[in-house]
């Protein structure tokens, strides 16, 4: 023991040792604290596969499907509508799809398996609203430029009517495609992929 | 006198609970500037609808249920069947609408007299983390009616988090607690509008009114009250904040609450502005309603997120609107406080600021066309030019000198100098309006008291004597 005074080194230590275990334990504790606001399991496991009944569509009908608690389209498009299509790439942002989401099997031109039978979840790439269907052309509220498609409202996003987005829009790629096959030709089940049943 | 039981008994608690001392040093003897004005009302009025907030909110959370399910119907039945809940929900709707008026007023008087300056920059930066927390708490609290406007406004800010790179998704997954808004981001709303934020915001309202004490409150004329002190250490130009100033802003609540009182009456809604329309309706994951529009406070900012289009580039430009306003005690360059002595350049570029301010949250009501994203751009870079070239306009500003203080005290020697200076002016004033006196002609004038020539020394004299004994009869 030092008689004349305090060993500041050791105390120094000392205190830095603590601040040290201090740190790790509440680091510690923070993982679960943090951790439990993710989803639950429960959430997690919500999720199954939804079947959408098309024999009934007609043509240039859309239909709404809740997937995931998510609005999941399916639109029954018109052969002009397909022809339309082929004309745009020069508004869009990313006509190849290159940078959005969609099973492999979908990441052509009209974005679908079949051409005529369009399926995409139904949420902006933007803000997560859900864009209105326009199939109209030229309207008076979207102006000339309008080909028929999908407009967000919320913050003014254009996409065509295969879910790619127009250039100068805050969206920043393509409607997502979900996962989709065939059961039959009037049959579709959302949330399973084509390429999985190939395989 | 023999002290009382009662005294006794308050001594005993004084001896251990210094009430009496903390009255004193917040209020009865917290000096304010004498000169405050309108705008000095919006501070008092801000911490009323925070006591008015947590009371309603309370009586509120005994009857609604934070449940996706029950939601929507417990407060209709909060409005339709509890004894008077209409009022209770109605004064908590109406008080946040309220709550952001006087909080804006409150702001734009901080930089009208450079209240945000040295040395109260840490009041200003608390009371930014004030109104960031009170943007939370707001957010927080819309989606529990669990309408269709609650939960895609929801849905789109939360979606703001996942435009951050890397992080951004699974931070919004996080957010949510699931892979859409639903029960479980209601529940934690719940938790976080109940408890969480409106501690932070108590502590926080805490520390700023701490902060303000230390330093002392600015006023109209950006002066330092403390500079100029009375012999017995009061600033001159201040009095004490109760019982002036608490009366006076008893004055100003009362005028509040009769507007205040008007709208939970005969306008609860607003025209949609307050509670908007879609959200009467239960919210349905499935459809977007055809236009959406987030609360009226927040729509300036959600103007700037609409005009850049970028969806990164969107997010950085509404989180800079609020993260530049932090920066106000530096960006400002200008010594000077106070309006009433800044330059031209400033009082234009604050006059365009509020215009830009006041348009945008216009346009973020409405709903998306060509000339508004035009105007919505134009409006974003006049925001942003405001606050970015501020270092630079205001570094060359031509300014107007500033009052040492509001009361003129000198010393009796200083007194007498500066009379000497002014006498001769005095003199040649007085012998100029002669011949106009005579002219006119007054009986008055024709005494001999205005034809005597004033005698400098002689008056000097008179009025030191009388000073003399003036200063006699105080000491």
């Amino acid at each position: 023991m030092n008689n004349k005074g305090v060993d500041k080194s050791k105390r120094q230590f000392l205190t830095s040792a603590l601040t040290v275990v201090g740190a790790v334990g509440t680091g510690y504790l923070a993982v679960p604290f943090l951790a439990q606001m993710q989803p639950s399991v429960k959430a997690m496991a919500a999720g199954a596969p939804v079947e959408v009944d098309i024999s009934k569509m007609e043509v240039g009908q859309l239909i709404r499907v809740a997937w995931r608690g998510k609005p999941v389209w399916v639109l029954n498009r018109t052969p002009e509508v397909l022809a339309t299509l082929k004309t745009l790439d020069s508004e869009l942002r990313d006509p190849l799809s290159n940078e959005s989401e969609q099973p492999a099997s979908s990441k052509n031109p009209v974005r679908s398996l079949k051409p005529e039978i369009f399926v995409a979840v139904g949420l902006c790439t933007h803000l997560g609203c859900s864009p209105t269907f326009r199939p109209e052309i030229a309207p008076n509220d979207l102006g000339d430029k309008w080909k028929g498609g999908f407009f967000c409202p919320c913050h003014g996003s254009w996409f065509d009517l295969a879910g790619r987005v127009y250039r100068g829009v805050p969206a920043p790629t393509n409607l997502e495609i979900p996962p989709y096959r065939y059961v039959s030709d009037t049959r579709i089940i959302i949330g399973e992929s084509a390429e999985e049943k190939t395989v | 006198m023999k002290p009382t039981r009662l005294t006794e008994c308050g001594n005993w608690v004084l001896d251990r609970f210094p009430v009496t001392k903390f009255w004193n040093d917040h209020m009865a003897h917290y000096y304010a500037p004498k000169n405050f004005n309108f705008w000095y009302f919006f501070g008092s009025l801000a911490l009323l609808l925070l006591v008015n907030q947590i009371l309603t909110g309370i009586l509120l959370t005994m009857n609604y249920k934070p449940d996706a399910k029950l939601a929507f119907d417990s407060v209709e039945y909060i409005m339709r069947d509890v004894p008077w809940g209409w009022l209770v929900r109605y004064m908590h709707s109406t008080g946040a609408s309220a709550f952001f008026i006087v909080i804006y007023l409150h702001m734009f008087r901080a930089l009208l007299y450079g209240s945000f300056k040295h040395p109260r920059e840490l009041i200003w930066i608390f009371g930014m983390l004030l109104f960031v927390a009170l943007m939370a708490e707001a957010f927080m609290g819309y989606l529990l009616p669990w309408g269709q406007m609650s939960f895609w406004g929801a849905q789109v800010i939360i979606s703001l988090f996942s435009a951050i790179p890397i992080v951004g998704d699974d931070l919004s997954l996080w957010i949510r607690g699931d892979y859409v808004i639903a029960d479980a981001t209601l529940n934690r709303f719940f938790a976080f509008h109940v408890i969480a934020v409106p501690l932070v915001l108590v502590m926080l309202v805490f520390m700023h009114l701490v902060a303000l004490h230390e330093v002392g409150s600015n006023n109209p004329d950006g002066i330092e009250i403390k500079d100029s002190k009375d012999p017995w250490g009061h600033p001159v130009d201040g009095i004490p904040f109760h019982p002036y100033y608490t009366v006076k802003d008893l004055v100003g609540v009362a005028v509040f609450l009769l507007f205040f009182t008007t709208v939970i009456f005969y306008m609860p809604e607003m025209g949609g502005y307050f509670l908007e329309h879609a959200n009467f309706i239960p919210a349905d994951p499935m459809k977007t309603p055809e236009h959406i529009a987030p609360v009226w406070y927040f729509t300036p900012f959600y103007s700037i997120l609409r005009a850049i289009p970028d969806k990164f580039a969107g997010v950085i430009g509404m989180g800079g609107s609020i993260a530049v306003l932090f920066l106000m005690p530096w960006l400002d360059r200008c010594k000077v406080k106070s309006i009433r002595y800044r330059g031209g350049i400033f009082k234009k570029a604050l006059f365009l600021f509020v215009i830009s301010f006041v348009a945008l949250g216009y346009l973020g009501t409405q709903p998306v066309t060509p000339v508004a994203t035009t105007l919505a751009r134009l409006f974003t870079t006049i925001y942003f030019g405001f606050f970015l070239l501020m270092p630079i306009y205001t570094r060359w500003e031509k300014t107007k000198p500033v009052p040492k203080s509001l009361t003129r005290l000198h010393s009796l020697e200083e007194t007498l100098h500066s009379l000497e200076e002014q006498l001769p002016a005095l003199i040649e004033e007085i012998t100029e309006l002669k011949p106009v006196a005579s002219e006119i002609g007054h009986p008055a004038f024709k005494s001999s008291f205005f034809n005597r020539r004033p005698n400098p020394g002689g008056m000097i004299n008179v009025i030191s004597r009388l000073a003399k004994k003036a200063k006699g009869s105080l000491d």
